[in-house]
């Protein structure tokens, strides 16, 4: 049960979030915006390597 | 793998999954995701015992391979779909969930059609 996967997911979510509340204070509304897109995108490709991982191995499971 | 473990894994992603929610909602739905993937993950090794002494079982009664298949596919489809549409659901897609549940169900109904034509033609051949 590797529960440092879902803290570093977690973690870089958390510093995207803090991250873009700073850059909005300092006025910054666009880079706001690319920094949650670039965030978005390093999550989302952690998230799709576990996900792949549980398909193939429901697929040779179930031998769909 | 006892329930404990499994229990506070959750409970942590969970943790982490409303803290995340105020500020960006989009990655709390991903951490949501990755959690249950991963809980599943630990579940695959147990249920493949179970699925192997099912096949046995099978075996040793001389029911045929193809109906055991097709029971462990509909299974496996009936399950990937209830991932994905609660997923979809969670994130607050209720239309894209029941799409994605047509899908399974169009899919098993795929699958169970040769069952349905061999128990018509046993039937049919029973008849005078």
């Amino acid at each position: 049960m590797e529960i440092d996967i879902i803290f570093k997911i977690a973690g870089v979510g958390m510093l995207v979030a803090i991250l873009c509340i700073v850059l909005r204070k300092m006025d910054r509304e666009e880079m706001a915006q690319l920094l949650t897109l670039v965030g978005v995108v390093v999550v989302l490709s952690m998230v799709i390597k576990l996900i792949t991982d549980l398909f193939s191995s429901v697929r040779v499971m179930f031998r769909l | 793998m006892d329930i404990a473990r499994v229990v506070a894994f959750a409970f942590i992603a969970v943790v982490l999954v409303v803290v995340l929610r105020q500020e960006r909602p989009e990655l709390a739905m991903l951490v949501g995701a990755a959690a249950g993937a991963m809980l599943v993950l630990q579940m695959l090794g147990p249920l493949g015992q179970a699925v192997t002494a099912l096949a046995d079982l099978a075996g040793r009664a001389k029911v045929e391979r193809f109906y055991l298949d097709t029971v462990l596919r509909v299974i496996g489809v009936a399950y990937l779909a209830e991932f994905g549409s609660q997923i979809c659901r969670d994130a607050g897609e209720g239309a894209l969930a029941s799409k994605v549940e047509l899908a399974g169900k169009v899919l098993i109904m795929v699958f169970a059609v040769p069952v349905v034509t061999a128990v018509v033609e046993v039937v049919l051949r029973l008849l005078p």
